[in-house]
């Protein structure tokens, strides 16, 4: 499967049998996925499934305690979120990375600020900042003719546009979004699934973490489900439909009792 | 694909048409500047006691009293823009005027050493009150308050155990201190009564708007106050900005600590108490957000010449100098719903 994807023979990540624990809590157990460049993989599940514990693991926020991450074939242990941006990973979180009073242009830069000149005259390069983000946002498929805009003003699905921009802008080869659509209504969902797409096209590997099937299904290229920690299905699109999707996610069996008590509670 | 998208479009075509009156609205100082011609104009009405408006003497005279609050204010915006506040800001300012003169008069230092090690006290207390604030996580309103009432036993309790009294004189008799008079307190413009304090005012005010604006470091400042959580996220490094931040609040404090002591030769143990407030005032009028993350340096400079207009305008006037706390609170009030004002139509003119 997927072998425009593949680096050296090897997938550009590639997680083996990776387990977690929190004191004698079992978080991850014996999970393994990979992610091709130029693919949209999708982890799904519902809360608690261990979607948190395996972003924060890929983005170095904590070690895992068994098994392999591998990049390009090579096994790497992140001891923080540096070491992971370092290996080409960016997160990009829900609402987490923008400033919103500041404008596009500094919020594209802030932490990596462009400079010219040297010693106590060394100044952030701002015609350069303000070019780029524009160029960049282009790329993403917006039209900033104003980067000065504050970041507050833009819609929620032109926020996460900005944060995947700069994290492509900064050399993320693997992109980690995390529940880029849950917080969004219909319209700006669709608009941000279309910025993951812009983002595989772009030869990103995207992983995209939520637990809407319906958001995950048009742009996956595989789907990887989590439940209580470990993977119950492994799906690449062609293999799975929607609704198997849907079912499988909501447990099957558990999901048709449940209708049948709803049915039950609706009709009294 | 995304091109065809009209909300973006529709955005730009809007902010093309608006143009220049929004970019002037958007900006942090537009309120502080109104609000300042507006006491301008108030005073050249009622100030009848003197030239208001045509007097340079009397311009002098209020600008000398607004770089009096200007210079602190540059780094307490600085500061507030970065998200912290701090109210050990004027004490310092006796501390180091006390220290100054304990170390000349007392334990008979050159004047210049005696400065260096000043400063370097004031370096000291921002450090301390940046690492509390960073590494407790307690706010700073709370930190920086301690700092303040500590400082201010300090300076009352060292002050009477070594000299006896409540106020340390005759700094004067240190070595270098001619100098140090022509540096920190002399008159630059004798016609006029200009004091160089208001020339350390402007370039200090230069510089700060320079490093807010266009370095690295002020996008920090902005960023650990716009949000500290997304800005570590990025990469900033938010404690040590914050920690930098505090260190130049408390360092220009204990320069205007020096420059006071200087000038008037000798300093009291309550000197500075109560001026961290009209810093604040200064730093708000100019349209820093309590909150953080917004807020320009330039603002805070018309907000400390609306305070030095109060303070002259007043007395002008012929009214009570007491009514000068009434005055400086009904602009605090009025500048903060203005620049809100302000800020909410450039917001919506998108």
């Amino acid at each position: 499967m997927s072998a425009p994807g593949e680096t050296n023979g090897s997938h550009l990540l590639q997680l083996e049998h990776v387990s977690k624990y929190f004191g004698n809590v079992l978080a991850l157990q014996d999970v393994s996925l990979h992610v091709n460049a130029g693919e949209v993989t999708c982890i799904l599940g519902d809360n608690g499934a261990g979607k948190s514990t395996l972003i924060k693991i890929l983005s170095g926020v904590h070690q895992h305690d068994g098994g392999s991450v591998r990049v390009d074939g090579e096994e790497m242990q992140f001891s923080s979120p540096r070491d992971a941006r370092h290996a080409g990973i960016a997160t990009v979180y829900q609402d987490l990375a923008m400033v919103p009073l500041m404008s596009i242009w500094r919020n594209f830069f802030l932490g990596e600020e462009p400079t010219k000149g040297r010693g106590p005259i060394s100044r952030f390069d701002i015609g350069f900042a303000k070019k780029t983000a524009r160029e960049q946002m282009a790329q993403m498929g917006i039209d900033v003719r104003d980067p000065d805009q504050p970041v507050g003003t833009l819609s929620g699905g032109e926020r996460q546009a900005v944060a995947i921009a700069r994290a492509i802008y900064f050399g993320a080869r693997v992109l980690i979004l995390d529940e880029p659509t849950s917080a969004l209504g219909v319209k700006q969902a669709g608009v941000v699934l279309r910025y993951i797409v812009r983002a595989a096209e772009r030869g990103v590997g995207v992983i995209f973490i939520t637990h809407n099937p319906h958001h995950a299904y048009p742009v996956g290229d595989h789907f990887v489900l989590l439940n209580r920690g470990r993977v119950i299905g492994d799906h690449a699109k062609q293999d799975v439909t929607r609704e198997q999707l849907v079912r499988e996610m909501a447990g099957g069996a558990e999901l048709e009792v449940l209708t049948h008590e709803l049915e039950g509670v609706v009709s009294t | 694909m995304t091109t065809a998208d009209p909300t973006p479009v529709r955005l730009d075509e809007r902010l093309a048409s608006i143009g220049i009156v929004t970019r002037v609205l958007k900006r942090p100082d537009t309120g502080a500047f109104i609000g300042a011609v507006a006491v301008f104009v108030l005073f050249a009405i009622t100030a009848r006691q003197v030239n208001w408006a045509g007097d340079l003497g009397v311009w002098s005279s209020w600008i000398n009293t607004a770089a009096y609050d200007g210079i602190v204010a540059v780094p307490v915006a600085l500061l507030m823009i970065g998200g912290e506040f701090d109210l050990s800001s004027g004490v310092m300012i006796g501390s180091s005027g006390l220290l100054l003169g304990i170390l000349t008069t007392h334990y008979h230092w050159g004047l210049w050493p005696a400065v260096v090690v000043c400063l370097l006290f004031g370096l000291a207390i921002g450090f301390l009150n940046g690492l509390t604030v960073v590494k407790t996580r307690l706010p700073s309103f709370i930190v920086t308050l301690g700092t303040f009432f500590m400082l201010r036993g300090i300076n009352a309790g060292l002050t009477i155990k070594i000299t006896g009294g409540v106020s340390i004189n005759d700094i004067d008799q240190a070595s270098g201190f001619s100098f140090a008079h022509k540096v920190f307190a002399s008159t630059v413009w004798e016609k006029y009564g200009l004091s160089v304090a208001t020339l350390w005012w402007l370039g200090l005010t230069v510089v700060a708007a320079w490093v807010l604006a266009r370095t690295r470091f002020g996008n920090w400042i902005f960023g650990a106050g716009g949000d500290p959580v997304a800005a570590r996220n990025v990469g900033v490094p938010v404690a040590r900005t914050k920690i930098l931040l505090f260190m130049a609040t408390s360092t220009v404090a204990a320069f205007w600590g020096v420059m006071t002591a200087v000038g008037l030769r000798g300093m009291q143990s309550n000197e500075g108490v109560g001026r961290e407030f009209e810093f604040i005032i200064a730093a708000v009028v100019g349209g820093c957000l309590l909150t953080g993350g917004y807020g320009s340096v330039i603002g805070a400079a018309f907000g400390a010449a609306i305070i030095g207009m109060a303070q002259i305008g007043i007395i002008s006037s012929g009214w009570d100098s007491n009514w000068v706390y009434f005055f400086e609170g009904v602009v605090l009030v009025a500048a903060v719903m203005l620049n809100t004002a302000i800020r909410r139509r450039a917001e919506r003119a998108r």
